[in-house]
């Protein structure tokens, strides 16, 4: 793989095993995620995504293996989370700008309340998303896009050098997802690192630079130039291989 | 009873004051059990409360509602931490951990209470009042105790808003920006036991959980706001307090804990009714007015 330094990497993972019960889910994985990119994980149902997701927020306790932010200037990372929509009940009493001015408490710690500053930066940021006219909107009246760009922008108000997001484009309209990738090429812009829990194989080339093919290990990792490609994808969804002769 | 007598009246006051505390205190704690989907934890805990009150007269052959409520307090505690333990060492599901625990606590109470009644000195000592309550009994050091743990659990509140808001939406994400789920689910679950510990001897221990549950679910059909639903659940719950008591001192006999309930019940079952937006009564009305209008509509298209 590429020989970076240790400090140009956002995450390294080493030797991670997680495992439900006595069912691991993901076995001596190892994961080097370089700063700066914006890197797509892939693999089929049940490879175990969303637990490295999870597992790289410390959101599930894990058997064995190390992860670290080498990058991080502080010593508690601020990372940014996406979780996916159905994760939570959205007939909670709140607004639109209530659940993105979440993402501030972070920043804020323990009993310290939003101010007027972290209530501009919630209203420009729903902006940013195109949510301007739902700010104060109901969450449970949301669409699946509204939902999605109102985690999104939830994320986006942490002000993160990292971010993990699981499946932000499920459920999402044509027009919506091109404006999260917009906004996620943007971040890229910026110097942030952006993992992705990604489903559509077609777009992957288009969306994202780097790509991580997952199933409990990480079969391969790269550019997605280099690793994207049928042999891989193959060894990764395994039996599927004639399905994914039409999509590739 | 002339209704004006019974405003002046001290052991009203006392009891109807009582009510309202503890109509304030479930409502506002309900709130956040039932949006956190836990509301039926405090079932558990307040039906788990029963041995610890015989046991500490057993104990202490102490009548003091202070000396039993403590013991209410432990076996509730052990309760609660025995159905997490079931919950995450087996894989026995929450609601039936709950509903095992709840039984088995709620049997011993009543075994141990047969037992102390056959004593005979025990005198009984009042402690059939936990079952289902008996707000007569209500004392003002009682309010006292009420009054002081109200303000503190209110303060609490208030003090951890943003953090039990976001608790209660979003564990995960919680978690995620460094917000501890055990250190917030532990701070929840006090709140929890407290406000049901000092509601034990108006309402006993079966009616308790309609406290914690009904007001949070009246409120939460009238507004999209959490800050105007939990002032909403405490109107509710201080409410059906009061009401409950004059209804108990109008009519001979009639006990205060189920005439509370009765009418928070009412409040449910109005404001799921016809609250605006949430309403089943204002849904179908939209319903059909939609339905009115799509015809007007369709007719149009087929005319022209």
């Amino acid at each position: 793989m590429n020989p970076l330094k240790s400090a140009e990497y956002a995450v390294e993972i080493n030797d991670l095993t997680v495992a439900y019960d006595d069912k691991p889910v993901l076995w001596d994985l190892d994961l080097k995620i370089p700063k700066g990119k914006l890197l797509a994980i892939i693999g089929p149902n049940g490879a175990g995504k969303t637990t490295l997701i999870k597992a790289m927020l410390n959101l599930i306790p894990r058997v064995s293996g190390s992860i670290r932010f080498p990058g991080s200037t502080t010593p508690k990372p601020n990372i940014g989370y996406v979780p996916q929509s159905g994760s939570v009940d959205w007939d909670f009493p709140a607004t639109v700008l209530d659940v993105v001015l979440m993402g501030r408490y972070g920043l804020l710690g323990w009993l310290k309340r939003p101010s007027k500053e972290d209530y501009r930066i919630a209203k420009e940021t729903i902006k940013k998303v195109g949510m301007e006219n739902f700010m104060h909107r109901q969450i449970s009246q949301l669409s699946g896009g509204q939902q999605q760009r109102t985690f999104l922008a939830r994320a986006l108000v942490q002000e993160a050098d990292i971010y993990f997001m699981d499946e932000p484009f499920k459920g999402v309209d044509a027009q919506t997802e091109r404006s999260i990738v917009n906004l996620l090429k943007e971040m890229k812009r910026q110097g942030k690192t952006v993992v992705v829990v990604h489903h559509d194989l077609q777009t992957v080339a288009e969306y994202f630079d780097w790509v991580a093919l997952v199933n409990k290990r990480v079969i391969a990792v790269g550019p997605v130039y280099e690793v994207f490609n049928e042999n891989n994808l193959r060894a990764v969804y395994k039996s599927k291989s004639t399905l994914l002769k039409t999509k590739v | 009873m002339d209704i004006w007598m019974l405003i002046n009246d001290y052991t009203f006051q006392t009891v109807a004051l009582g009510s309202a505390l503890l109509g304030i205190i479930s409502g506002v704690i309900g709130s956040f059990a039932v949006l956190r989907k836990q509301s039926l934890l405090g079932d558990g805990i307040s039906h788990a409360a029963l041995p610890g009150v015989v046991l500490a007269f057993l104990l202490t052959s102490s009548k003091s509602t202070e000396i039993l409520l403590l013991g209410a307090l432990g076996s509730g505690l052990i309760a609660t931490w025995f159905i997490l333990q079931i919950v995450r060492n087996s894989r026995i599901k929450f609601d039936s951990a709950l509903a095992l625990i709840l039984s088995v606590f709620f049997g011993l109470g009543m075994v141990l209470l047969s037992y102390v009644q056959k004593i005979p000195n025990a005198n009984q000592a009042g402690l059939n009042r936990f079952i289902f309550g008996q707000a007569a009994t209500l004392l003002q050091r009682d309010l006292i105790l009420m009054l002081i743990c109200g303000t503190l659990l209110l303060g609490m509140v208030l003090l951890f808003w943003k953090e039990l808001k976001l608790f209660t939406f979003d564990s995960d994400f919680a978690q995620s920006i460094g917000f501890s789920p055990y250190k917030l689910n532990l701070l929840l679950s006090f709140l929890i036991v407290i406000a049901i510990i000092i509601s034990l001897q108006t309402v006993g221990v079966i009616l308790m959980s309609a406290m914690l549950i009904a007001p949070a679910v009246a409120a939460r059909q009238w507004t999209n706001k959490l800050s105007v639903m939990v002032i909403l659940a405490a109107f509710f719950g201080a409410t059906a307090g009061i009401a409950g008591t004059t209804l108990s001192s109008l009519i001979p006999k009639l006990p205060t804990g189920p005439c509370i309930v009765l009418i928070v019940s009412l409040l449910v079952t109005f404001s799921l009714l016809f609250a605006p937006g949430r309403g089943i009564l204002y849904k179908a009305l939209k319903r059909k007015h939609t339905r009115y209008l799509l015809t007007i509509e369709g007719g149009k298209s087929h005319a022209t």
